[in-house]
């Protein structure tokens, strides 16, 4: 990886532009000056830039967003900090982020909103916090959760957390509307989960290994939509793993709710077959599922019950990882994998169109997270990903940028890869 | 006689001809067991770590007098599992261990897939003494050794498995073994102890257990732990002896009589009675004899060559 | 790996007369059969174990156990050699405290087999004696080992090799001595 900041002007050549504001791709060059779009034109002179690049073959769209990542800090520096957090997200063309508040302290004050956004102060990628729902993520006493959301935080989420009390995630959708703020809740029943280390299936049952079932997730779900559509109140559904959570959801939006949902690249690439591995990188909550429910996800991102690809970038310290499957933390990074996984899974298989992607990818998560995002149109910010959608490679620990490394992806084989990065002046190559 | 398996992390997908080898080299080395002196140097010099991760002082015993009647230098290292937290990770115990030079490590631990994982750290024998529900291979084959005894040949043979068999350490490997060894597998037992499509492990299931002792030639019944009863799974032991307790006067109702199993230990009155576990029928004391022949056997096949 | 026919060493009248001989000597040598037992080492020492038990149960109208030793668990040489051998049932039904005891096998080299025999049988009790018979001495010896009887004494040299075929296991009694170009 390699950073420049570019203090003038700067003009690539030669790019296939994926527009998904005006859904429309073409080949053109671009003129940056200063980090704004200059100009948008076929055949601009070269005399025109200090610098130039040519981009034939490559494709440019807006920088990714991913709006659930876990960047550890403060706490848990160990796994991941904003910084080497910042960078994987480079890495995979996300120049935006919201992370969660899984932290120690939990993003639960003014003041842990502020830290985050003090310590991405100087990265080139956006961080926006997503703050508590509970104090302490308890699952007991609200936050405050007004000036939280003054104070910059994007959304609201125990993460990992569920609230089980039916009650309280009343009172939660009804409170957030007050901000009309995003929440999030893990879904999960905590008592049909049990001690379920992978999902509960056949597959379970040749290995022997506690079972989470995927009525865990439902029934959360279920019970959400519902206390959703009773207070009238928006909720997002975070990493919907089962095929009954996408029917769910699917439903919910037919009758006008204001829900919004997100799929991991894990989910709709892997299923619970990869744990005849015994592979602790492949422990992740919720479970990596069947190849039923992985279908269901890729369908639901086709007819858009799902909103956007988020990857829950979970780092952990190897030794978290690298121990019996019950003490194994739950988790996989996945920044620096999710576009090479959607290419190859999604847009490759023909699943999805590329712009299709590119939208899940950028505006989707953008406008469900209220994020700011620049157009592609002269005067406003350059924020690009270039990226070519065809390269075969495999991916590698050196790879990864990330502070872990628990990916169940290395040695993997991937069609489509981030090449670069231009975003607050700089320009990043892979 | 080389086995095409390295190790031993369990019976799934190990071949006939593997087990065939095993059970007969099995035969031969229980023959030691009954002589006056019952120590022959097949394994002198060799050098074997017994890793118990969890209480399994039978497993343990068996494991060490098969090294002990081989002239295998043993070692013991027992620790709860819980005392790995998380700062101390699996791999730097075991590599620490293994800086000592051990030539084969039996392992024993409550979560399934510690033993494969273990096997990637070490350059080293690796034989599961049991990975929680996952597999108990040893022990399968102890199983089916003490079958093939009684009967010639396990083709063909009906074997019903009895009791817990989600919360099971041995039903796993006796499924996977005797499908392999071309026996026909029944499950019985309360539908809250028959994991999740069950069928696909290639058995039968039923809920009755009438059903499944006319069914079998042997039943392989599994101990309850007293632990399941109050937290749902069942009501109470009373009622589970009631509708699942072998017991004489049920067996008495058939026309045949019935080989009778149990890996220990039993609890008797609960789900076999003291007259059936000590009767002629019984196979339970040759199963832990064999047990240590077993092995025997495995220790050599896998590392004789070392 | 070749090999060439070097000299028959014997046929199937010959071996009969040698098992006759051999079985003859052993029961004037341990004056009768009364606190004597014969123990064949697999594979073809137990064949000929119980060839010559049944020529002295002809002679002397007495029943004659045999036992049959394996001696692989005892060897010096299964971590030398790429295949692991294979073990066999050991099968000694008697009690071998303060008898005679004749070790039987077919040819004897440089004498492992022979201790590896000897060890395994002090685990069984403790005899009044081990005595040896074999059919045929090829020399060699790595150990103080010496037969007690012997078939037939055949000076060879260390790339030859004496292939005993018994009816039992290969449909047919004779024995070769055979040159191995390795």
């Amino acid at each position: 990886m390699e950073k420049r900041a570019i203090t003038s002007s700067i003009l690539f050549k030669n790019a296939r532009v994926i527009d998904p504001f005006q859904e429309k791709s073409y080949d053109t060059d671009i003129q940056v000056d200063k980090g704004k779009i200059l100009k948008i034109s076929k055949n601009i002179s070269e005399k025109e830039a200090k610098e130039q690049i040519d981009l034939k073959g490559l494709y440019l769209a807006p920088g990714f967003v991913d709006l659930h990542v876990h960047f550890r800090e403060p706490g848990y520096e160990n796994s991941e900090t904003i910084e080497t957090g910042c960078r994987a997200a480079l890495a995979g063309g996300f120049t935006k982020v919201c992370c969660m508040p899984n932290t120690n302290p939990a993003i639960d004050t003014r003041e842990t909103v502020r830290f985050v956004y003090e310590k991405a102060g100087n990265e080139i990628v956006d961080v926006y916090p997503i703050a508590a729902v509970t104090k302490g993520r308890k699952g007991e006493e609200l936050t405050e959760m007004v000036e939280l959301a003054e104070a910059g935080a994007v959304a609201f989420s125990d993460d990992g957390a569920p609230i089980k009390n039916a009650q309280l995630m009343r009172f939660v959708l009804e409170y957030s509307k007050i901000t009309g703020k995003p929440v999030i809740n893990h879904a999960e029943d905590s008592q049909l989960k049990a001690d379920g280390i992978m999902n509960e299936g056949v597959v379970s049952t040749q290995l022997g290994i506690s079972g989470n079932p995927g009525i865990a997730e439902q029934i959360m779900i279920a019970r959400d939509l519902r206390l959703a559509a009773f207070v009238n109140a928006r909720i997002h559904i975070p990493h919907v793993s089962t095929a009954g959570s996408v029917e769910l959801i699917r439903q919910a939006k037919a009758k006008g709710l204001t829900v919004t949902a997100e799929a991991t690249p894990h989910h709709f690439s892997l299923t619970d077959e990869y744990m005849r591995s015994f592979d602790a990188n492949g422990k992740v909550a919720p479970p990596l599922r069947t190849e039923e429910d992985r279908l269901a996800i890729i369908a639901g991102i086709k007819d858009g019950t799902i909103d956007a690809i988020a990857t829950d970038h979970a780092p952990h310290i190897y030794d978290t990882k690298e121990t019996s499957l019950d003490l194994a933390s739950y988790g996989m990074i996945g920044l620096e994998t999710a576009f090479a996984l959607a290419m190859t899974n999604l847009v490759h298989k023909e699943a999805i169109t590329l712009m299709e992607l590119i939208k899940l990818l950028t505006i989707k998560p953008a406008t469900l997270m209220q994020l700011p995002l620049p157009v592609f149109e002269k005067g406003a910010e350059a924020n690009f990903t270039i990226f070519n959608p065809d390269e075969w490679w495999v991916f590698s620990r050196k790879n990864i940028y990330s502070k872990s490394y628990n990916s169940p992806f290395i040695g993997s084989e991937f069609t489509g890869r981030v090449k670069a990065v231009f975003a607050k002046s700089h320009y990043v190559t892979i | 006689m080389n086995l095409s398996i390295k190790h031993l992390f369990g019976l799934e997908g190990v071949p006939k001809e593997d087990i065939d080898s095993i059970l007969d080299t099995a035969f031969s080395f229980r023959e030691v067991l009954e002589r006056p002196i019952k120590k022959v140097p097949t394994l002198k010099g060799v050098t074997v770590v017994n890793l118990f991760f969890e209480n399994s002082t039978r497993t343990r015993i068996s494991f060490e007098l098969a090294e002990k009647r081989l002239s295998a230098d043993t070692v013991n290292f027992s620790a709860a599992s819980s005392s790995l937290t998380k700062g101390e990770s699996l791999r730097d115990t075991i590599q620490n261990l293994f800086a000592m030079k051990m030539d084969v490590v039996v392992m024993r631990h409550p979560v399934p897939g510690s033993v494969k994982l273990l096997a990637q750290f070490v350059d080293a024998v690796v034989i599961n003494a049991g990975d929680g529900t996952h597999e108990h291979p040893t022990q399968a084959l102890l199983d089916m050794m003490s079958m093939k005894e009684k009967y010639g040949s396990l083709d063909g043979l009906n074997v019903a498995i009895i009791g817990d068999i989600r919360h099971s350490r041995v039903a796993l490997s006796n499924i996977f073994g005797l499908k392999t060894m071309g026996a026909n597998v029944l499950l019985c037992g309360p539908p809250t102890f028959i994991p999740y499509g069950a069928e696909s492990l290639g058995v039968k299931v039923t809920y009755k257990l009438d059903e499944a002792l006319e069914f079998a030639d042997v039943v392989n019944i599994l101990r309850i732990q007293r632990e399941r009863q109050g937290k749902g799974q069942i009501p109470s032991l009373r009622e589970y002896r009631n509708v699942y307790g072998i017991t004489q006067q049920r067996l008495s109702k058939l026309k045949r009589p019935i080989t009778i199993m149990h890996p220990g230990p039993i609890n008797r009155g609960v789900e076999v009675d003291s007259d059936v576990a000590d009767s002629e029928h019984s196979i339970i004391l040759h199963q832990v004899l064999n047990g240590v022949a077993v092995r025997m056997s495995i220790l050599y096949l896998l590392a004789g060559g070392r | 790996m070749n090999f060439k026919m070097k000299s028959h060493l014997m046929d199937e009248l010959a071996l009969k007369r040698t098992i006759t001989r051999l079985a003859h000597e052993i029961v004037e040598r341990c004056k009768g059969t009364e606190n004597m037992r014969i123990i064949g080492i697999r594979t073809r020492g137990e064949f000929l174990a119980k060839r010559i038990a049944r020529k002295i149960e002809e002679v002397e109208g007495v029943k004659i156990q045999v036992g049959i030793l394996d001696t692989v668990m005892y060897r010096d040489d299964f971590r030398i050699k790429k295949q692991l051998p294979a073990i066999e049932l050991t099968d000694i039904p008697f009690e071998v405290d303060d008898k005679i005891l004749v070790l039987v096998d077919d040819v004897i080299y440089t004498g492992r087999t022979i201790r590896a025999a000897m060890d395994a049988l002090t685990d069984f009790g403790r005899p009044s004696a081990i005595q040896l018979a074999v059919l045929i001495d090829r020399g060699h010896r790595e150990l103080p080992i010496k037969a007690d009887y012997i078939g037939k004494n055949v000076p060879t040299s260390n790339n030859e090799e004496v292939r005993v075929h018994m009816k039992e296991s290969d449909g047919k009694d004779e024995i070769l001595l055979v040159e191995v170009d390795q």
